[in-house]
């Protein structure tokens, strides 16, 4: 009681747990600076939610990770059957096995499509180049998370796409084979080779992915965000020092992302309750049947998000270039802030140029992707082959073209119909 | 966009998805023509005859080591007494799952390899598959056990139910039917394929019925919850439409005074 009488007199404020905490921890200014008073564009479209949905995808894996870790069981003997006994006697042990499985497609579609959202709009763009950066740091861990985890339930699949994956290591020259030595643990995908990816998979990853995505949302929070005019809305503010087109994150973009997470939510558990199988593209089939290091399946494809660059892999006959190719189309849209020499960010404000070569990358992803689904052969070769030409083009030549394109007039402020 | 133009978008999208989501588009398997099983995992009394053609003609060599007794007793409508005195030949307690007391080294000397446990058989292999198979088998004297298959060439298990089939050759002598009709009249029924050359104690149709029963239990152990998936699926639905009617209002709300 006299504690609290002593606040009073000390702060101006009400006194209060608020006032208390305060005085030992920076929170309302936290709050402050990055929820109710961080201002960002009014005018942000559909293609603005994917962040939101990014981090509420990261919250499914991790807290359905968690459980499923309380009965998986990170052995060769075990953990085929340990997942089998998570969706038949656990309780709702199917449901949060299907959340993970389907959160991990979920995590790339939503990844991709915000990715796409910065080409569009140039977000990656000066002064944003290393929120661009840590972004893409963010993708590649995401990566070897998912290729980690989907070891993990020892299914055919899962067996035989890391023994391919793995095996590409060992391509490189001289350090090649003790790499892939070094990364099974084993001289084949064992047993040893479970039990890193499940410590991988389930610390140091999720604590490196968690880590990230903090520093990207501080490194936004220092520049502001980009909008889709690709103008910066801090020039022109009012007398407060709020910018006149910003409004603040909470509560202006907390309800719509809020809208957005619940239609998140019905198509993700469309999948997880009608389709969690999705065909055979979000759960293999072939993965149905434990792992068996003798016989080898017929067709070895890697889950849809990672055949775009499995395309590019095997349209390449030489072994080493085709490493190299796919290392390079994973890691080239990192240098987009210093390949794009356009005066404007977004492509409201680009010319016709752009929108073919934007669209040439589209078709040349998903083109790949699916072919990367499709046994390596006759046309398919061809067609993978003609893409990833399209797909290296679209970021090589892109100093070239970017320049060429001809510009609009940028307006004054954003553009907003209520 | 004109009308048109946005009529040839949508169609366009649509059959994509279709074509990108339709069932088997990644199946594990070859392109072999398959029949269509046309079971339903939602009928009790078929799932009922199929537990009981499993574990009569199916459960001696092959397990389904993640299935429970009483999990089937209890989806399927079956008391214990009723488990134990009829289904249970391998087990004692109900809570035990579906094993074989078979070694795996007798199983591999007789067989040229282990039988799979069947638990996700229809996951892995698609319920087409199975009823195709099971209706493929055809007397071949050369082979080692006197079977072959038109689905799986040089098929290591026997043709067990060839009591309750018959027994039938491809209808071009020593032809492999799969080679030779594989093509156009291959959907349905692909029993025109074969003669038969003595007769089962099954007709035709009866088998067919058996065969999809059979399946159709094994499409229920792959995912004992399926039903029940579904079902709370409708729920959460409603729950999703219902919560997304009320954060578009108070979105609308809370924007209405921004211009």
């Amino acid at each position: 009681m006299a504690r609290a009488e002593s606040d009073v007199r000390i702060g101006q404020e009400k006194p209060g747990l608020m006032q208390w905490i305060n005085k030992r921890f920076p929170l309302d200014s936290m709050l402050k600076e990055h929820v109710t008073e961080y201002y960002a564009s009014k005018n942000f479209n559909i293609w603005y939610v994917f962040g939101v949905l990014s981090m509420v995808v990261l919250i499914i894996q991790l807290l359905t990770g968690l459980f499923l870790t309380m009965n998986y069981k990170p052995s060769a003997a075990e953990a085929f059957a340990s997942v089998e006994y998570i969706m038949r006697d656990v309780e709702f042990g199917w449901l949060i096995r299907y959340m993970h499985s389907t959160g991990a497609s979920a995590f790339f579609v939503v990844v991709y499509l915000h990715m796409f959202r910065a080409m569009m709009y140039g977000s990656y763009r000066k002064p944003r180049e290393l929120i661009w950066i840590i972004g893409m740091l963010i993708f590649i861990v995401l990566m070897a998370e998912a290729f980690m985890g989907y070891l993990l339930p020892w299914g055919q699949m899962s067996y035989w796409g890391a023994q391919v994956i793995v095996s590409l290591f060992g391509a490189i020259p001289v350090l090649g084979e003790p790499l892939v030595e070094l990364i099974r643990g084993d001289f084949s995908i064992s047993d040893i080779t479970l039990n890193r990816f499940f410590a991988l998979h389930v610390i140091a990853l999720p604590l490196a992915l968690l880590m990230l995505v903090v520093v990207h949302i501080l490194a936004l929070h220092e520049v502001g965000s980009n909008n889709p005019d690709g103008i910066e809305i801090k020039e022109k503010k009012d007398a407060n020092g709020v910018p006149l087109d910003g409004v603040a994150f909470h509560p202006f973009h907390t309800s719509k992302d809020l809208v957005a997470i619940v239609v998140f939510m019905a198509l993700f558990f469309a999948v997880v309750f009608f389709a969690p199988e999705m065909g055979g593209y979000f759960l293999e089939h072939a993965n149905f049947e434990p792992a068996n290091r003798l016989k080898t399946p017929e067709h070895i494809a890697p889950v849809w998000y990672f055949t775009p660059f499995y395309a590019i892999l095997r349209a390449v006959p030489h072994k080493l270039t085709g490493v190299v190719l796919m290392g390079a189309a994973v890691l080239l849209p990192l240098f987009l802030p210093w390949l794009d020499k356009s005066p404007v960010r977004s492509i409201r404000y680009k010319g016709m140029i752009t929108k073919l070569a934007l669209g040439a990358f589209v078709v040349a992803f998903i083109g790949l992707g699916y072919l990367g689904l499709k046994p390596s052969s006759g046309l398919y070769v061809l067609l993978a082959r003609i893409l990833t030409v399209v797909y290296f083009a679209f970021f090589v030549l892109m100093p070239v073209w970017s320049k060429m394109d001809k510009t609009k007039a940028l307006p004054e402020r954003v553009v907003y119909h209520g | 966009m004109g009308n048109a133009m946005k009529t040839v978008v949508h169609s366009a999208a649509i059959i994509i998805l279709a074509a990108t989501f339709s069932g088997d588009a990644v199946a594990a398997g070859g392109g072999a023509k398959l029949d269509h099983a046309g079971n339903n995992v939602g009928n009790t009394d078929s799932l009922q005859r199929g537990m009981s053609n499993f574990m009569n003609y199916c459960s001696g060599c092959h397990s389904a080591k993640y299935v429970r007794y009483n999990t089937l007793g209890e989806a399927l409508g079956l008391s214990d007494d009723q488990l134990i005195e009829n289904l249970m030949f391998n087990a004692d307690k109900t809570h035990e799952t579906i094993n074989v007391s078979m070694r795996q080294a007798d199983a591999e000397s007789w067989f040229a390899q282990v039988p799979p446990d069947l638990s996700l058989i229809a996951r892995s292999k698609g319920v087409d598959h199975i009823y195709t198979f099971l209706r493929s088998y055809y007397a071949e004297d050369a082979s080692r056990t006197g079977w072959n298959n038109t689905l799986v060439a040089g098929v290591s298990m026997p043709h067990v139910l060839w009591q309750l089939e018959g027994i039938k050759e491809p209808a071009h002598g020593d032809d492999h039917a799969a080679d030779a009709e594989g093509g156009d009249d291959g959907h349905g029924d692909s029993s025109s394929d074969y003669t038969m050359i003595s007769a089962g104690a099954l007709t035709s149709e009866e088998y067919d019925q058996f065969v999809r029963d059979t399946v159709n239990f094994l499409a229920f152990i792959s995912e004992p919850v399926q039903l029940q998936r579904k079902q709370i699926g409708v729920w959460v639905m409603a729950f999703l439409i219902f919560f997304f009617i009320l954060a578009l209002m108070l979105k609308k709300e809370i924007w209405k005074e921004v211009k």
